[in-house]
């Protein structure tokens, strides 16, 4: 749920990074920390495990500019992508007003994403939310690899397995090198933000 | 989009004067009111310190449904009090309603029990408002 705060003018809206462990979550948002440092006034914030892998979430606010009088903050989340962490999971998509799934396009990883994309979908329904009426964007991560030899999914068989119902907006991207990190945010903070405007006028 | 919590001014402005009154006038450093999906609905400092109000209601959010979660585990409900302790400053976190909660951070200045005290006058009237 946005908060709108209508004495100072402010709407905080909630973006959760969804996906599969190991699958980039946490680089998109150090990407974007990076590359945005100006506009970014806080620290990120990450809760990290042995390994550095994600225990509980990583959290970058950010503000995006006024819409209808109203400055935007935008907060970024990701969720601990491990299987056993479910708990965690959803107590970080509360309240969730937008989504990106972080697919990893490895060839090895294909069940992974169906699994974690099918997780998302029923620990939404715990809120009472759907998949296919929340803003959502894909991102067909580690298209890099390919360069490496390492076998990577096609674009299509990922739209296929993940995208055919949903018909989401997705990307084609590599969090490692920044490509189309930045263009799959904009695409996620637009939906989100234009399924508020109604209420901000 | 659900907006399960909405706020008018003239209740944000109410809710200020109450945290006012019943807390930083008592010397607490900072109040929060947040709700569970970590948003900041009303800040207000007392002006010697300034904290990074997002990112700690970020991690209140998910610190208090951890520890609800540890709670339901052992049989309970939930822990009604949740402290933490540090050497210069300290959190407190305190129920509103379902959904809200509220957090105190103050100094050495401050005891805890009249702190919990004044925190239990707070939300008993910010209870009325909302």
């Amino acid at each position: 749920m946005a908060l709108i705060n209508p004495k100072k003018k402010e709407v905080q809206v909630k973006i959760v990074y969804y996906g599969p462990g190991r699958g980039g979550k946490t680089t998109n948002l150090e990407y974007i920390n990076k590359k945005f440092k100006k506009r970014i006034q806080n620290e990120m914030v990450t809760v990290k495990t042995y390994g550095d892998r994600t225990l509980f979430f990583d959290f970058l606010p950010f503000d995006i500019g006024e819409i209808k009088g109203h400055s935007i903050k935008v907060q970024l989340y990701t969720v601990p992508g491990q299987v056993k962490y479910n708990a965690t999971r959803r107590l970080v998509l509360r309240g969730v007003d937008g989504l990106v799934f972080v697919a990893d396009s490895m060839d090895l990883r294909r069940e992974m994403n169906i699994r974690s994309l099918q997780n998302l979908k029923e620990n939404l329904e715990t809120f009472n939310k759907s998949i296919f009426n929340i803003p959502l964007v894909l991102q067909y991560n580690k298209r890099d690899l390919e360069e490496e030899g390492i076998p990577i999914l096609s674009v299509e068989t990922l739209q296929r397995d993940m995208n055919s119902r949903l018909k989401a907006p997705s990307f084609a991207a590599s969090a490692v090198k920044g490509d189309n990190v930045a263009a799959t945010m904009k695409k996620i903070i637009a939906l989100t933000v234009g399924s508020l405007r109604k209420k901000l006028e | 989009m659900d907006f399960t919590i909405e706020f008018d001014k003239q209740q944000i402005e109410s809710i200020e004067n109450i945290l006012q009154e019943e807390l930083i006038d008592l010397g607490v450093q900072s109040v929060i009111l947040m709700d569970l999906a970590g948003n900041v609905i009303v800040n207000l400092e007392n002006g010697d310190s300034s904290h990074d109000v997002y990112s700690l209601a970020a991690l209140a959010a998910g610190n208090y449904g951890a520890v609800s979660a540890m709670a339901n585990i052992i049989g309970e409900q939930e822990f009604s009090l949740l402290f933490h302790k540090g050497e210069e400053e300290s959190i407190h976190f305190s129920k509103v309603v379902e959904d809200l909660l509220l957090l105190t951070i103050f100094n050495k200045n401050v005891s805890l029990g009249f702190l919990r005290l004044k925190v239990a006058e707070a939300i008993k009237r910010i209870q009325v408002l909302i």
